[in-house]
């Protein structure tokens, strides 16, 4: 049975139509926690986080406590927000920007006080239309409210928020690339050391790079202390998490859970949640973490929405996005399409991702669609080791980003698991499913 | 002479103003060009690069890594279908073959009359209502061949223009706030909350 008693943290507003309108946001506690913060000192708020050990909800999931720590020595320093969402699948981000775009100001505001930060930009992708009208809107509420700009609320405290389009580019979710994109350029990652943004970030300056989710956290952390949001999930994985639900399922969407108390199986099979699969089939396999993440198979649905209990298993929590499929999917197509999306999407800058994305994507496509052979299963595990020597999870790093080394975990998980499926492709000379 | 309209040229100053550097402003100022336009002009890419401090060559170079920019003319509509993993698992690839026939044109091709070019997406991050298909951008929450057919149809006849405008993302996306004072007075009083807390941070070590 799933467990629900945990508080809405970040998605307290989800039963409003009108939950993006500065009205709601004012006469549901909004901008009680920034008085509070703005009445402590910096290095207060800052701790209050630190105890929260909230971890960055971005896919990474680097504490977002000890990144701060980094920056707050610095002289001159920029908070940028990455709300680049990007991921296949992954669509809770599209939903704070929407839905809840004055929390998220009001939590880079609270953010940008306890880093002491004048300046920061929140980046949008460009294709949320919606969302880049929201949340300007709600940057033009919080100015004309007196909780953005100079001097907020009397505190002498004064902050700018630029709100920044993206313009189509999955590598802009990467932190450094999205810099680079803020600076007006081609989106490149740059290559860590030395470019860390928390030492050599926009204009060269230290930056720190927080995901929206983590910033929608921060009204919430500081109304009710960062020890009430660690005393919520387990181990490492403190407080809530939204989830992103597709697929095959019922009932696909956005769940704010306790991290830890649930488990794959409540949030897919749940009758308060993802109901089951579509037609009452047997689920195939899921994906739990993003596209990048290997998956899971129905012997795993047990293991709890936790970042360590996920890794234990040798794949990753990462973005919060799990994607179903059941008896009827098709895995080659599938494990195919997420490999054209990386060769499309990859930036280009270092060999084996740039190179190595597209032989994958060929063979792929010929096994899917026909002209397929027995010994490209060989070629095509040789091909992912290149990119990721020993496919291992995590993967070995071969290039500037983590783009690269996550290109193998569809192919790798679905040769493995469902080997068969392969060799009826292989036999059928293209998809059986067709 | 400015190449752009006035109303846009007017908030690409702007937009210019904003950034601590004038090229951070490329992404919103090309978003802009290519509302004017529908596509992004040489002319249009030109004031661009002379509003950036940039050549029209870093410019081009810029804008050809982004999906969203256009260097050929489009449709007054893009229609776009994705494909990818959640859509994909519940008909992404049918409904986009579907649009091909309803709009008589390929894939990235546009439509005989030029009002519609049809593109396959990536993710769009929308994946509760699938298969997700956007026109200019928004989310119209269409996904049987039907319903996008409806669609097609009521585009066609100008019905939906209120709720979906020419491509582009920021023409309705205007800032009316604006940091009250100026930088640099904003950037003094931080240097001075920087000293006091680092004279406080000396007093407690000792």
């Amino acid at each position: 049975m799933a467990v629900l008693t945990a508080p809405k943290i970040v998605s307290s507003r989800s039963e409003y139509t009108d939950s993006h309108s500065m009205s709601r946001y004012l006469a549901t506690d909004g901008f009680t926690a920034l008085r509070k913060a703005l009445s402590m000192h910096p290095e207060a708020v800052a701790t209050e986080v630190d105890s929260a050990s909230l971890l960055g909800r971005g896919g990474a999931g680097f504490p977002a406590g000890r990144k701060w720590s980094m920056l707050r020595k610095a002289p001159v320093s920029y908070l940028v927000v990455n709300g680049d969402e990007s991921e296949p699948a992954t669509f809770k981000d599209h939903y704070l920007i929407e839905r809840e775009p004055h929390q998220l100001v009001e939590g880079v505001t609270i953010a940008a006080y306890a880093l002491q930060v004048s300046q920061a930009f929140i980046y949008i992708r460009g294709e949320f239309a919606l969302g880049l009208e929201r949340l300007q809107q709600a940057v033009n509420d919080a100015y004309e409210h007196g909780a953005l700009g100079s001097d907020i609320f009397g505190s002498g405290f004064s902050l700018d928020i630029i709100v920044h389009p993206g313009a189509g580019a999955y590598i802009c979710g990467e932190e450094t690339a999205l810099i680079e994109a803020l600076e007006g350029k081609r989106g490149f990652p740059r290559i860590k050391p030395p470019y860390f943004p928390a030492a050599i970030g926009l204009y060269g300056q230290p930056t720190v790079v927080n995901n929206v989710e983590t910033m929608a956290n921060m009204p919430w952390i500081v109304n009710n202390g960062g020890a009430a949001f660690a005393a919520l999930g387990q181990g490492r994985s403190t407080g809530t998490r939204l989830f992103a639900l597709s697929g095959r399922v019922k009932n696909p969407g956005v769940y704010e859970l306790e991290m830890v108390k649930n488990t794959f199986r409540d949030i897919i099979f749940d009758p308060a949640l993802g109901g089951g699969i579509i037609g009452d089939k047997k689920i195939k396999a899921f994906i739990p973490g993003g596209v990048s993440a290997p998956w899971f198979t129905p012997e795993q649905l047990d293991i709890p929405l936790g970042l360590d209990e996920v890794a234990e298993q040798a794949s990753m929590l990462g973005s919060g996005s799990i994607v179903v499929l059941d008896e009827d999917s098709c895995v080659v197509r599938a494990a195919w399409r997420i490999t054209k999306f990386f060769s499309r999407e990859s930036c280009g800058q270092c060999t084996p991702c740039r190179e190595g994305s597209g032989w994958l994507e060929r063979i792929m496509y010929r096994m899917e669609h026909g002209g397929g052979r027995r010994e490209d299963l060989d070629l095509l595990l040789d091909l992912c080791d290149n990119i990721a020597p020993g496919l291992s999870w995590p993967p070995q790093q071969t290039t500037i980003c983590v783009l690269g080394p996550s290109i193998p975990s569809s192919i790798h998980s679905a040769i493995t698991n469902f080997r068969d499926d392969f060799i009826a492709h292989v036999d059928h000379n293209g998809c059986p499913h067709d | 002479m400015s190449y752009l309209r006035p109303d846009i040229r007017q908030r690409a100053d702007e937009l210019v103003a904003l950034y601590p550097q004038k090229r951070s402003a490329m992404l919103p100022l090309l978003h802009l060009a290519q509302e004017q336009d529908g596509y992004l002009t040489d002319e249009g890419m030109a004031e661009v690069a002379e509003l950036t401090g940039t050549s029209p060559a870093e410019v081009r170079g810029t804008a050809s890594f982004y999906d969203m920019f256009h260097l050929e003319p489009v449709g007054k509509y893009v229609v776009g279908v994705c494909t990818n993993i959640a859509c994909l698992l519940s008909g992404g690839e049918e409904l986009l073959e579907h649009a091909t026939k309803t709009l008589g044109c390929a894939v990235g091709g546009t439509s005989a009359d030029g009002l519609f070019t049809l593109e396959e997406t990536e993710c769009l991050a929308d994946c509760s209502v699938v298969p997700v298909v956007q026109v200019n951008h928004r989310f119209v929450r269409t996904t049987t061949p039907d319903a996008l057919d409806a669609l097609i149809s009521d585009l066609r006849n100008g019905r939906r223009d209120d709720e979906i405008p020419p491509h582009g993302t920021l023409i309705r996306v205007r800032r009316n706030g604006g940091l009250r004072a100026p930088r640099a007075q904003v950037a003094a009083e931080r240097e001075a909350a920087q000293t006091a807390r680092e004279a406080r941070a000396a007093k407690e070590t000792k």
